[in-house]
């Protein structure tokens, strides 16, 4: 809002909205945001700004302290240190009041096995303080959003990996939220209850709902975010959009050539200085350069011959890779 | 920012009017995490009696089966060997069965209370996962302790009923007017007993068969020194000690008094009162704290 409307309120200038009536206009607000076990920093001083609407992406490996996020965002995590505001309320002072705005959707399966599908969105919706008819009639209308109509009478333990992912994400909309946290949606899908997911996010996203997802995916990020911030050790390494990322740190084409575990440092070596930067992995060498075929014909005239190539437009993964000098799946 | 407000019904998958709606209000959301502040524990405790509901039958057959099993088997069959009186009542000697039912009925509700507070504790957190998925709701871990003792609750009285049915077939509550009271007894015991084994199984962060260690090395013995099926006095002095400190024993004391009437003073029967009060109301709060520390990372 304009700064005459904050002079023009109670004199509260919340960072995303005032603190009461008025709606909020930033979902998410954190500025230096630490988290740390024991020694461990988990996270080590993140700056965020979600506005709703937003389909916002955290991007890292595992270990790089994107769950810890995400626990401290869904008001179940206390931070060490920094600042935080999730709907314009700080999680350690409203922790309910933030839950209550949140649909989580959790990186473990947390279904509850001993109950039915149907029976695991009902009892859910009473923990946001639904009456038992609005659990009810809001459980129907998420089967059928989920495409569990069919499997709704069935045991939770019962139903495929796939069908116990869209369940979760059903779950986490019972209370209707604005916003979904998704840690992790997809792992462990085969693609095409991957595909099936990521078009029901689609759906949600295109009625408005804001979504913060961690993923070490990178086509997932692709598919669903306008907006990604890459992190590891806990730092954020680059922001931008997924078109924007890949521009601003890597080439338009990447060479992948492999030439067996103990010959590619001496490879990466030799051929040091074609394109714009050679980096070697366990599995593979990869070059960045505009011109990818290019790359190859120097390869051949240098007499090297891989046992297999590939040149491809540039993805996230290797911007993650040339930020890091790491590869995203270990 | 005058985005139309979404009728608040309309779930997940809105319609295309949901495109741009207006974010919550801080009161708004407040207004809801205080709903759930002041019923939260009733929804947790909904939520695990549904899956209650499943065992119903066989916790139905189990509690009218086990204590016909044993007032058969004790009261009418053993009891044919004992010579001796087992009890003094307030009118007199006091036949085997009828002094032997509350005891058992006690041990039945101690039993459901150890059965509800440990693996299904443990397995909210380690297996089922599902106080996890709570965790992320507006309740919070304490309303999820006090959920699952609740919980438990429901599943001790179920014993305590059908147990105090089967005696009042088999005729062995000479006093009526108070005889129910024996439940009573029996749930303080439980609360008691249950509690805080809820608080140490909370804190438990694998099961390396400490429950099961729980159940023979504690339980037990609990169930054969606590004056269940003698008097403690019977007992050896120096193994007496287990009997003062088992709630096993208050409650079936307790249950005695109700059932035929107690020639204990006063201060005693109140102090087994208390004594049970106390390790329940401390074992509810000692859950409590645990599944907040387990669950506040």
């Amino acid at each position: 809002m304009d700064q005459q409307a904050r002079r023009g309120g109670d004199g509260l200038p919340g960072a995303g909205g005032d603190e009461r009536g008025r709606a909020v206009e930033t979902v998410i607000r954190a500025r230096s945001l630490v988290k740390r076990y024991g020694d461990f920093t988990a996270v080590d001083g993140i700056d965020l700004d979600v506005p709703p609407g937003e389909s916002f992406g955290l991007l890292g490996p595992n270990g790089a302290g994107k769950s810890s996020t995400m626990r401290m965002i869904g008001g179940v995590s206390r931070r060490t240190s920094g600042e935080l505001t999730v709907l314009g309320l700080d999680p350690d002072v409203d922790g309910p009041a933030v839950r209550a705005g949140l649909g989580v959707v959790p990186q473990d399966d947390t279904l509850d096995s001993e109950l039915t599908v149907r029976d695991n969105l009902r009892v859910y919706g009473r923990y946001f303080g639904l009456s038992r008819a609005e659990c009810r009639e809001r459980a129907e209308r998420l089967l059928a959003f989920a495409h569990l109509e069919e499997r709704a009478g069935a045991k939770v333990e019962e139903i495929s990996g796939g069908m116990r992912r869209r369940l979760t994400i059903a779950r986490a909309l019972i209370s209707d939220p604005h916003v979904l946290l998704l840690d992790e949606p997809t792992t462990g899908l085969d693609p095409q209850a991957r595909n099936l997911l990521w078009d029901r996010l689609f759906r949600l996203k295109e009625q408005g709902t804001t979504l913060i997802l961690t993923t070490h995916y990178m086509d997932e990020a692709e598919q669903l975010c306008d907006r990604i911030v890459v992190v590891d050790q806990g730092r954020i390494m680059a922001e931008g959009s997924p078109a924007q990322l890949i521009r601003e740190h890597v080439s338009r084409e990447v060479v992948e050539l492999r030439f067996g575990r103990e010959h590619n440092a001496e490879v990466a070596r030799r051929i040091e200085g074609v394109g714009d930067r050679v980096e070697v992995l366990v599995d593979r060498v990869v070059v960045f350069a505009d011109d990818g075929e290019a790359v190859l014909e120097h390869v051949a005239r240098e007499g090297l011959h891989p046992v297999t190539s590939l040149v491809r437009r540039a993805s996230l993964e290797d911007v993650f890779l040339r930020l890091t000098g790491r590869s995203l799946i270990e | 920012m005058s985005a139309p407000v979404d009728d608040v019904a309309n779930a997940g998958p809105r319609g295309s009017a949901g495109r741009s709606r207006a974010l919550p209000t801080a009161d708004e959301l407040r207004a809801q995490g205080a709903r759930v502040e002041r019923w939260g524990s009733w929804y947790a405790a909904e939520h695990m009696l549904l899956t209650l509901r499943a065992w119903f039958f066989s916790v139905l057959i189990a509690g009218l089966g086990s204590p016909i099993l044993y007032l058969l088997a004790m009261g009418l069959g053993l009891a044919t060997l004992i010579d001796s009186d087992a009890a003094q009542g307030p009118h007199g000697p006091v036949p085997y069965v009828q002094f032997l039912a509350p005891a058992l009925l006690a041990t039945a509700v101690l039993q459901a209370a150890f059965e509800e507070c440990s693996f299904p504790v443990m397995g909210g957190f380690k297996w089922r996962l599902h106080f996890w998925a709570l965790h992320a709701t507006p309740v919070n871990p304490r309303q999820i302790a006090t959920g699952a003792a609740v919980t438990a609750s429901a599943r001790m009285l179920m014993n305590a009923v059908l147990f105090y049915a089967v005696m009042l077939v088999f005729g062995v509550v000479p006093d009526l007017a108070t005889g129910w009271l024996t439940m009573v007894a029996g749930m303080l015991g439980g609360w008691a007993f249950g509690l805080p084994v809820m608080a140490y199984t909370a804190t438990l962060r694998d099961d390396a068969g400490q429950l099961t260690v729980l159940m023979r090395c504690v339980f037990t013995p609990m169930f054969l020194f606590s004056g269940t099926f003698y008097p403690l006095a019977a007992t050896p002095v120096w193994l007496q000690p287990i009997g003062w400190v088992s709630p096993l024993w208050h409650a079936s004391e307790l249950g005695r008094a109700a059932s035929y009437g107690t020639t204990d003073p006063g201060w005693l029967v109140a102090l087994r009162l208390g004594y049970l009060v106390a390790l329940g109301g401390l074992g509810l709060w000692l859950a409590r704290r645990a599944f907040v520390r387990r669950m506040a990372l």
